[in-house]
């Protein structure tokens, strides 16, 4: 039983993965600019939760209402002013611009609050749990998470699918020149595409910052999971990011099962043979699908 | 050297690799290689020595990332990987296999070039800024499955003890010679490569992929053949790392921030050009020597010196020294001489990216 009971966790897991991913997806998609300093902005957003949770009090689900409108705008700001002039430059300078931003990003904060691990702190809903059979159970707040990643991969299709804007988005997605002559504006929409991403972003690193502990460098990590969830479900398909996250979840945790402290490599492992057999990912998108 | 000549007036029109500056570049550097050479009886302290190997690896790490990124267009977060095998290999190749700490340095290498080919098989899958995040998973998969290995002191690191019977001056001066002799080759080699067939392919391919291809381009094997040379001068500047401190730890020889380091001295050195790492690799020597009490802020520095120099000042310092490419100390391009008494009207063609 404590094998179904890791796959349980790991697909819960897979949730947050989903949740971290969506925004890196969502920015590939609609500019192909792949964004280094993901990572590093989800630790931005924990430590902001963290400070509001420590300073004011608040409740932490009440600090996503601060923390996902700030993301939203640094977002907004960033795409405005860096990425989109290194979208013009040369091909290399998106990836060696953001990949600069991120080891600010990591050092600003060791500058700030030192190496020490951190964490944000729920009470009492930080060890609640429902228990689903004598030896299956489930957190209540990492389930809250799995769910707001479900929900978010599910708007985040639907905004695309049938709003004006996201059509808009998917257009220039498939080609600028035609999108510009139809009246769209790329920068407006990239840097609207990319205020989601962040402010989505900001939403996954709070829950991040609740579920386990966290420091500076943890940006890596999570950029690397992330990733790793994109390309395990398959470039331009959510759906597929939220499966890749939960196959990752389960194949870290269920790995850990197997073999204490090899989780992460194992996760690393099963993205490798993925790569290996179905580089497309598993669910790749369906033409014009 | 002219090369060739072509046109109805042969003496009009003349196409050019080297150049006066080339000449005299070539001159200062062999000039410079020898006054280095007998640094350590002359002038140079054993610290001036152990400084000096750092700079010569970082010389090395640029110029590796800048084959791969500036000449092939291919963005690695991963090189860490390469360096953590070249310190581990010579560790393991000196005291373990006991090849002799001199002979380990080439095992090394091999070592980081297989592993190097056999990856790219993954790695190549990816391309763009996923290549990038990409070739990070696999140096932390070769970081996290080198610490499941007992023999190599899993996740405490293991020392270098293969120089122990070495005086201290001499193991200094030795491992000095080697760095500076490697440092030689490491640019040599690239020089070479890009005057190549190999090197002509990828300005080919810099300036149109579809025509590239059609002229017989082979894409993906010029870029295996910089991917795994790239690792195995990686693998080279590891060895020497080890050398240089005796002692090799998971985290700091497997660390992001050796990538992050190449990164910053081809930027801000300038990339494409094999000028510039060397330049960027002395900037940035120099700069950390200096600002060591920065701390983190150091960091944060440098990435806001990397960005504005992406953005508005994409040919580096090397590029505003050159004037945009007119002087070239080490040519890898031609020329077009439109008179041979007159200077040089048409633009060069460098093989930057």
């Amino acid at each position: 039983m404590q094998w179904a009971n890791a796959v349980v966790q790991g697909v819960i897991l897979g949730g947050l993965y989903a949740l971290l991913a969506a925004g890196l997806s969502l920015m590939f998609g609609v500019m192909r600019l792949v964004n280094l300093a993901h990572g590093a902005l989800a630790i931005v957003a924990a430590y902001l939760g963290m400070v509001l949770v420590n300073k004011t009090g608040l409740p932490p689900f009440a600090t996503l209402l601060i923390v996902v409108p700030v993301m939203a705008l640094v977002g907004w700001v960033l795409q405005r002013t860096l990425l989109n002039t290194a979208l013009n430059r040369q091909s290399l300078a998106p990836i060696l611009v953001t990949f600069g931003l991120a080891v600010i990003i990591q050092n600003l904060l060791l500058e700030i609050f030192t190496a020490d691990n951190q964490s944000i702190d729920v009470g009492s809903l930080a060890g609640a749990s429902i228990q689903i059979t004598p030896d299956i159970a489930v957190g209540v707040f990492p389930l809250i998470t799995f769910i707001v990643g479900v929900l978010v991969i599910a708007g985040l299709q639907l905004y695309l699918a049938k709003t004006t804007t996201g059509r808009a988005m998917r257009a220039t997605s498939d080609d600028r020149e035609a999108a510009a002559l139809m009246g769209i504006d790329h920068r407006n929409l990239y840097a609207l595409a990319t205020a989601i991403a962040i402010g989505l972003v900001g939403l996954a690193g709070v829950f991040l910052g609740v579920r386990t502990q966290f420091n500076p460098t943890f940006g890596d990590v999570t950029l690397i999971f992330a990733f790793e969830a994109v390309i395990i479900g398959g470039l331009g398909s959510l759906w597929g990011t939220l499966w890749g996250g939960i196959i990752l979840g389960v194949a870290q945790v269920v790995g850990a099962q197997a073999f204490p402290s090899s989780g992460v490599l194992l996760g690393h492992i099963v993205f490798l043979l993925v790569l290996a057999f179905r580089p497309t990912g598993l669910f790749p998108k369906v033409v014009n699908g | 050297m002219t090369t060739s000549a072509f046109g109805s007036s042969p003496a009009a029109v003349k196409v050019k690799r080297s150049t006066v500056a080339s000449y005299v570049g070539l001159a200062i550097a062999i000039v410079l290689v020898i006054a280095l050479a007998i640094g350590p009886f002359a002038f140079l302290t054993k610290g001036n020595q152990q400084n000096l190997v750092t700079l010569f690896t970082y010389i090395i790490m640029g110029t590796m990332w800048n084959l791969l990124a500036g000449y092939a267009g291919m963005v690695s977060i991963g090189q860490q990987a390469f360096i953590g095998i070249g310190a581990y290999g010579i560790v393991y190749a000196a005291d373990q296999l006991g090849v002799g700490p001199i002979a380990a340095i080439p095992v090394a290498m091999v070592i980081a070039g297989v592993v190097a080919y056999l990856v790219s098989f993954l790695a190549f899958r990816l391309s763009g800024g996923y290549f990038a995040i990409g070739t990070w998973v696999i140096a932390e998969v070769i970081k996290l499955m080198t610490t499941q290995i007992q023999i190599l002191g899993a996740g405490s690191g293991i020392s270098l003890t293969a120089f122990s019977g070495y005086k201290p001056a001499i193991r200094i001066a030795t491992v000095y010679w080697m760095a500076l002799a490697a440092m030689v080759l490491a640019i040599a080699v690239t020089y070479l490569l890009m005057r190549s067939r190999l090197g002509t392919g990828f300005t080919a391919l810099r300036d149109d992929p579809t025509a590239a291809a059609t002229l017989g381009v082979n894409v993906t094997r010029s870029k295996r053949i910089i991917w795994v040379a790239a690792a195995m001068g990686c693998g080279l500047a590891g060895a020497l790392l080890a050398a240089n401190t005796l002692r090799v730890q998971p985290d700091s020889v497997f660390s992001v921030q050796l990538t992050a380091t190449m990164l910053f001295i081809v930027v801000i050195g300038g990339i494409g050009t094999i000028e510039g790492p060397i330049l960027g690799a002395i900037v940035y020597f120099t700069l950390e020597h200096f600002l060591v009490d920065l701390g983190a802020w150091y960091l944060v520095i440098l990435g806001v010196v990397a960005i504005i120099m992406v953005l508005f000042l994409p040919q580096g310092l090397w590029g505003l020294i050159s004037g945009r490419g007119r002087i070239s100390l080490f040519p890898t391009g031609y020329r077009l001489m439109t008179n041979p008494a007159t200077p040089p009207t048409v633009a060069t063609q460098d093989n930057a990216v």
